[in-house]
């Protein structure tokens, strides 16, 4: 078993310098240690200035997303012992500007999730003295999948088209709107179909299919968005072919 | 320093808070509603939760089995007509979030689905899957999306509570992307910061728990009540403290000390059998389980590894196909952040801090004795959860006292004058406080990581499964020196930019207020009942405690404990009976 | 933001980076992506010569024997064995990516990926049969 690791960590001081550079530290290796164990080792004790997110440490929150030997990754699920020997690349993400060190900015995502409606549109609200409304395991099946993203912005980082087109709403979120789409309790498909089918909306995407593969969850947003392509497809011919009152 | 300004202000955007801000959007329209949280919302802790939220109904269950349940778990320190008000509102918050698109797992029919929880005698547990609190989070922060009047501070830290002519009228929160020092004026805050497991060394909580709100408000003047009241899960992966859930008892894994040796059968749980019997062994109540790993680790028969004691969960006997089947999240959380396939090796587990049942002190309407401060989910003490919390409870108590603070909270507001302009002078001061203290801080030799190992010792030592009043004693010195050490901290990021030492360090601080408390708490407390557990007063103390400790900041910086009364509606204290 | 612009105490100064021309070569996913939008180069190809075809038969036959000589010179040749590289390859992943598009349910149920690769496949071999019997009948 080898007794360390180097770790090469983009650091980036906006304060004192305009562009990131590259510094190495020296950590311990472990079996049980994670890319993030090693970040707040690093942290800890040899240089507190060191800044990054994290939280729950078991793939659920969501903060942790970094680049890590090049692959966006949730860093508290990349075990040293998967990158052995080393040196292990930790950069900041792609495509975001970043703030400091490995932190980057994602207020562009939580303005484009809202963009998106995700939530329950309804024509009528049921009173809640009615109880729930019904919905069948296999209902449940439909959008479940879509449900499942933690907003990690791993597949953002993937998405190239997003990195040249930042204006491209992206793939978490256009998997989010169709999570609600697909949710047999809501009635806002159409909303949101032309808020997506705008430029900025599934057309920009070209099916690169990154997106999927980095998703830690499996949400598969790639095919959130042919799925949803398909639709605005068939609802676009209908529009063209039938009488206003048939679509 | 720019001074925004609002009608209620919800520090905290996790299950609690959001639903709070929704309360105060759909109550009160007119007010301006504001939510600041030092990480985005989806980010908090809620986000961990697995099991489930209990709300009564199935045909067959009834509100006051729901309430005896908790009451009883909860050593009768609950507060009864809290726990009336909760089991109460519970289902309809539970709907309420069913409208609001959670996807509950559900019966063929399409109705919700419902599951067992351990110390609930009727199956009440609604659930989303093995994510049932990743589920609420994100369901609750997409639903605040639809609201324009919710204005969000994502990723702003708050400092300090302002307190003027007696009220609570805002915060002061550093805005993390720059550095900046902010205001925020409120007439109503709720806190919703959540608990505190960070003050202990092995705990599920997520790196974002270190009792800023209790803190907070501590500091403000508010008491701290029933803080001596850690809940303890059994097992725990010693470093991470990931969770593992106790299915993987229920399915035949065995506790086994360095011996190899299924050592629950020397502690009056019952004998080894092949196959799981319930209430007995592996089956045993958590707490006892917990106490078995302590008197163990106290004959030198636990393993020791760099993380510390443990024990091993042993499920290798169940095969492959029986932990696919039954247990597919174990082995993935294994394999995913711990390096260790449960099929092949044993599962190093240990008890881990896992939720605080202690937290600022509320009514049942979610007000704290500060007028104009309320709180509401882990970070506050209604208290429903008593001297031991039931599972399942918790996740539904942030839905329905989230409401509750967020309604009283906007009610309040709206009977109020603006904050005058002392509050600003204040501000000024913590500013400059932040400046000199921390931010233009030189010198110093103290490390923030070395100090917050000694403070995790101190309270795994003292304030853990079992407490005396000798190492309470000590441990209560020894939190007064790290007080006196964090002085002397020594800081190597003067930036302004995203400064996570700068967080790192007042979490630090907010954390040693939150421990004194505890160990001050515990001390005082010289009975045993639910999770604290003295051996020096082994048997619980009804004549002298059946009391909420009440920890206030005294004027030398040290609390100072009180009691008050709990309050008893139909059930008078009886036996606590484990198991059904 | 340029990189000469000065840092201001309580204002984010960002990195950018700027998106290189070679993005593409960075990974083999993406050369793979890029080198399949490049086969609409070869499909709008394969058109163009369709349309010389139809156009040179409406001619008349010199015409037409003169454009069958044409494909067969060895430039031509090459360039229609590139193509139908390009064009294979174009079919394949796309085939392969189909399931993501196209969910199918069956009584509740999602039918699995593989059956739906598969069905494209074979109904890919069908239409490709259907078109040799007719063009080796007409012979």
């Amino acid at each position: 078993m080898q007794p360390a690791v180097t770790l090469r960590v983009t650091r980036y001081r906006p304060e004192q310098e305009s562009e990131p550079t590259l510094a190495t530290y020296e950590v311990p290796y472990r079996k049980d240690w994670v890319v993030l164990d090693a970040l707040n080792y690093i942290k800890d004790t040899l240089d507190g200035s060191l800044s990054f997110r994290w939280s729950c440490r078991m793939g659920v929150c969501g903060s942790c997303g970094m680049k890590v030997n090049g692959s966006p990754k949730l860093t508290c699920a990349s075990f040293l012992s998967d990158s052995l020997p080393g040196p292990i690349r930790v950069e900041p993400l792609d495509y975001f500007p970043v703030v400091r060190d490995l932190v980057v900015d994602m207020s562009d995502f939580m303005r484009k999730l809202k963009k998106v409606k995700p939530w329950i549109i309804r024509h009528d609200e049921r009173p809640l003295a009615e109880g729930e409304y019904l919905q069948t395991p296999d209902q449940l099946d439909a959008y479940k999948q879509f449900s499942m993203c933690i907003n990690c912005m791993l597949c953002y980082s993937a998405c190239p088209i997003y990195g040249l087109e930042p204006s491209f709403i992206g793939p978490a979120a256009i998997a989010l709107a169709q999570r609600y789409n697909m949710d047999s309790r809501d009635e806002g498909a159409p909303e949101r179909l032309e808020i997506l089918s705008e430029h900025d909306g599934i057309w920009q995407c070209t099916f690169v299919g990154e997106c999927t593969k980095v998703c830690p969850k499996h949400v598969d947003p790639a095919g959130a968005i042919q799925q949803y392509k398909l639709t605005g497809a068939i609802h676009w011919l209908k529009s063209l072919l039938l009488p206003r009152g048939a679509r | 320093m720019d001074r925004f300004a609002c009608d209620v202000l919800v520090v905290g955007g996790g299950g609690a808070g959001l639903r709070a801000v929704i309360a105060v959007a759909e109550t009160h329209p007119k007010l301006r509603v504001a939510v600041i949280s030092k990480v985005y919302p989806m980010r908090s802790h809620t986000v961990s939760a697995e099991g489930g939220a209990a709300a009564v109904i199935k045909a067959g269950d009834s509100l006051d089995a729901h309430a005896y349940d908790t009451i009883s778990g909860g050593d009768w320190l609950s507060d009864q007509d809290a726990v009336e008000a909760f089991v109460r509102e519970a289902p309809e918050e539970m709907l309420r979030l069913e409208h609001w698109g959670c996807p509950w797992s559900r019966e063929p029919d399409g109705h919700i689905a419902v599951r067992p929880f351990g110390g609930m005698k009727i199956e009440r547990t609604w659930f989303a899957a093995d994510k049932t609190g990743f589920h609420m989070l994100h369901t609750l922060f997409q639903t605040t999306l639809k609201y324009d009047a919710i204005e969000r501070y994502d990723e702003w830290f708050v400092t300090k509570l302002l307190v003027d002519a007696g009220r609570c009228q805002g915060v002061v929160a550093t805005e993390l992307a720059t550095g900046k020092i902010q205001v925020i004026t409120a007439k109503a805050v709720i806190l919703c910061t959540g608990g505190c497991g960070k003050v202990f060394p092995f705990t599920t909580n997520a790196n974002i728990k270190n009792g800023d709100g209790m803190a907070l408000a501590y500091r403000a003047g508010a008491p701290l009540k029933d803080m001596e009241f850690v809940q303890y899960h059994p097992t725990g992966l010693p470093f991470t403290g990931i969770l593992i859930t106790e299915a993987a008892r229920a399915e035949g894994g065995w506790l086994l000390n360095k011996d190899g040796y299924r050592f629950l059968q020397d502690y009056d749980l019952g004998k080894p059998e092949p196959k799981p019997v319930l209430r007995s062994m592996e089956l045993g109540p958590r707490d006892r389980l917990s106490q078995a790993f302590v008197k163990e680790q106290e004959k030198g028969r636990t393993l020791e590894g760099p993380y510390g004691h443990y024990v091993h969960l042993d499920l290798r006997h169940l095969g492959a196909r029986v932990i696919d089947t039954k247990l597919p999240f174990v082995r993935e959380l294994c394999l995913k952040y711990q390096n260790i396939d449960p099929v092949k090796e044993m599962i190093p587990v240990r008890p881990v801090v896992h939720y605080m049942m202690g937290g600022v002190s509320t009514d049942i309407h979610g007000a704290t004795p500060l007028p104009g401060l309320y709180a509401a989910g882990e970070a506050a003490c209604v208290s429903i959860n008593g001297a031991n919390r039931l599972g399942s409870n918790s996740l539904t108590e942030c839905l329905v006292f989230g409401a509750r603070a967020g309604e009283a909270a906007a009610a309040f507001a709206a009977a109020q004058r603006e904050p005058g302009p002392s509050v600003l002078a204040q501000a000024d001061d913590e500013g400059r406080r932040l400046e000199e203290k921390f931010r233009r801080k030189t010198g110093g030799h103290e490390r923030i990581a070395t100090l917050r190992a000694e403070m995790h010792e101190t309270m795994e030592e003292s304030a853990g499964i079992y407490r005396t009043g000798a190492t309470l004693e000590k441990a209560a010195e020894k939190l007064q020196s790290l007080q006196e050490r964090f002085g002397d901290l020594a800081l190597a990021d003067h930036s302004y930019t995203f400064n996570t030492e700068l967080t790192a360090a007042l979490e630090l601080s907010y954390m040693l207020d939150v421990a004194e408390a505890i160990v001050h708490s515990a001390l005082r407390r010289r009975e045993s009942r639910g999770s604290h557990q003295r051996t020096d007063f082994p048997a619980r103390d009804d004549a002298e405690f059946l009391a909420h400790s009440l920890a206030y900041r005294g004027a030398d910086g040290r609390p100072r404990v009180e009691y008050l009364p709990v309050t008893i509606t139909r059930w008078p204290p009886g036996k606590r009976v484990y198991g059904r | 933001m340029s990189a000469e612009a000065h840092y201001t105490p309580y204002h984010p100064r960002w990195y950018r980076r700027r998106v290189s021309v070679w993005w593409w070569l960075q990974n083999r996913a993406y050369a793979g992506f890029v080198l399949r939008e490049l086969t609409s180069v070869f499909v709008a190809f394969f058109a163009g010569v369709t349309l010389w075809q139809l156009r040179t038969l409406a001619q008349g036959p010199d015409a037409y024997a003169r454009f069958l000589a044409c494909l067969g010179t060895p430039l031509f040749v090459a360039l229609h064995a590139v193509a139908f590289l390009f064009v294979l390859f174009h079919s394949i992943t796309w085939f392969n990516l189909a399931p993501k598009a196209v969910v199918v349910r069956l009584s509740g149920k999602r039918v699995p990926d593989w059956v739906v690769v598969g069905l494209n496949y074979a109904a890919w071999l069908v239409l490709s049969g259907a078109v040799a019997l007719i063009v080796l009948r007409g012979r």
